[in-house]
């Protein structure tokens, strides 16, 4: 390595030696998974102190797509969880990011064959309005705390492309929050269920990339305008 | 010459990890590595020795080690600029992508993995702060043109007869306003933004903290700024 090749950014090198600290390692993403798991199980846990358990369990083991939604938007949660913090290290691959495809297929499919199983049956119970919004209010109103706690986890590793991140926390929080709405849900899937749900989905992915990337995404040279001038 | 540069124990030493025992063992370790691509070994070898060293640095760089982390940064330099010339980036903008991933190396060195490959973490932030580079080049052609007569077409203000009269009442009062401001505030003006001294310097100069520069620098352009504001001529 020749002398004049490291010339240029000599000050550089010697200002950031300068301001060198130890650091604590970033946990590895399965550990921050696990942590994140533990927290929608925390949560799942206080929901179901609240919640009528048996009429649940009967529910869900009343048809096979019900409980595969709940398997579904649970494992969309954890792997887009895993996801997000694999994308949030520079050297992991995008590929990370279909992940939490399947989990999702599943989630969207069962939740379509519960709409198409309620248009079958005649009187089947369909939900109100007020119902529908109430779901979409619950989707984005827990999806928030869940987002703020998944985009702090993130932030630690000042993500090289924070969208992406971004969204794929999103995900995993609204995806999260979908699971924990099977507690307080007292009917099947209709077809306007899955359509709120999804949009609510949407609207948390759409907020958490926007609001989430631009957070996440630390500037090039944060407070080294200095050293810029002088490299 | 050891070819081994997790041989180094970085640890067992750590008040002997100065730069100068640290830059020296990179150096060798550097040279080592130079001449097995040299030899009839393989350069896949050559090339995992070399991750293998850079790595254990970076890990030593983690624990504070700096020798190590200046040895580091320096034996990086010619990775990030292959890294950037694949990428496609022209000549004249190699060096800004080269600053660009010192600092972020800087800032996201928690999260590198010593069981990883370092020169896979490193390319990678690399690419990303070359396509960023690349990005910021195009949106600065988007935005300005390219008009060679400009230049000479622009009248030039200084040919006013008034323009060196006004330079000077300008100087005079940037020099009262200066010379108004506190004691600490002058000094830290003085220090980082006319002698262009670093936080660092200035407080081993000055006594004060970073943070008391800080805020002096601070309120001093403020001051300055009301002073010299224009219609307030006092």
């Amino acid at each position: 390595m020749s002398a004049a090749g490291w010339e240029p950014h000599e000050a550089l090198i010697r200002e950031l030696t300068a301001e060198l600290r130890p650091v604590r390692r970033l946990w590895s993403p399965p550990w921050r998974t696990a942590v994140w798991a533990a927290v929608l199980v925390v949560a799942a846990g206080g929901l179901a102190c609240v919640s009528d358990l048996h009429a649940i369990w009967l529910r869900l083991t009343g048809a096979s797509d019900m409980w595969l939604a709940v398997v579904g938007s649970v494992v969309t949660a954890l792997t887009a969880g895993l996801a997000a913090f694999e994308l949030s290290l520079p050297d992991r691959s995008r590929a990370w990011a279909l992940l939490p495809l399947p989990g999702l297929a599943l989630w969207l499919g069962a939740s379509g064959m519960g709409c198409l199983r309620t248009t079958l049956i005649p009187a089947a119970r369909m939900p109100t309005m007020g119902e529908e919004s109430h779901c979409l209010m619950f989707i984005v109103g827990v999806s928030v705390p869940l987002s703020l706690l998944l985009l702090a986890m993130l932030w630690r590793a000042r993500p090289l492309r924070p969208g992406p991140v971004a969204a794929m926390g999103g995900l995993a929080a609204a995806a999260a929050a979908a699971s924990l709405l099977s507690f307080i849900h007292p009917y099947d899937v209709a077809a306007s269920d899955l359509v709120f749900h999804t949009v609510a989905v949407g609207i948390v992915i759409l907020i958490v990339r926007a609001l989430g990337g631009r957070a996440l995404g630390a500037p090039t040279s944060s407070g080294s305008g200095r050293m810029r001038r002088r490299g | 010459m050891s070819q081994c540069g997790v041989a180094v124990d970085w640890g067992a030493a750590p008040g002997q990890a100065g730069a100068g025992g640290a830059c020296c063992a990179s150096t060798e370790l550097a040279k080592g590595g130079f001449g097995l691509a040299m030899t009839a070994t393989s350069a896949g070898t050559a090339g995992e020795d070399s991750d293998r060293r850079r790595g254990a640095l970076m890990a030593a760089a983690q624990a504070g080690d700096r020798g190590a982390y200046e040895a580091l940064l320096r034996d990086c330099l010619p990775l990030i600029r292959s890294a950037a010339r694949g990428q496609g980036v022209a000549a004249d903008r190699l060096e800004d992508v080269v600053q660009d991933v010192l600092l972020t190396l800087h800032r996201v060195r928690h999260t590198f993995d010593p069981s990883r490959s370092f020169n896979a973490w490193l390319r990678a932030i690399s690419q990303r702060r070359a396509i960023d580079v690349q990005r910021r080049q195009s949106r600065q052609r988007l935005r300005e043109v390219h008009d060679p007569g400009a230049y000479e077409d622009h009248p030039d203000p200084a040919a006013s007869p008034d323009h060196g009269l006004d330079r000077v009442t300008q100087a005079q009062r940037m020099r009262e306003a200066l010379a108004a401001l506190p004691p600490g505030q002058r000094q830290a003006v003085e220090m980082l933004a006319l002698q262009d001294q670093s936080l660092a310097e200035a407080a081993a100069a000055t006594g004060r903290s970073k943070v008391a520069l800080k805020v002096n620098l601070h309120r001093a352009v403020k001051a300055l700024r009301a002073r010299l504001a224009p219609g307030d001529e006092s």
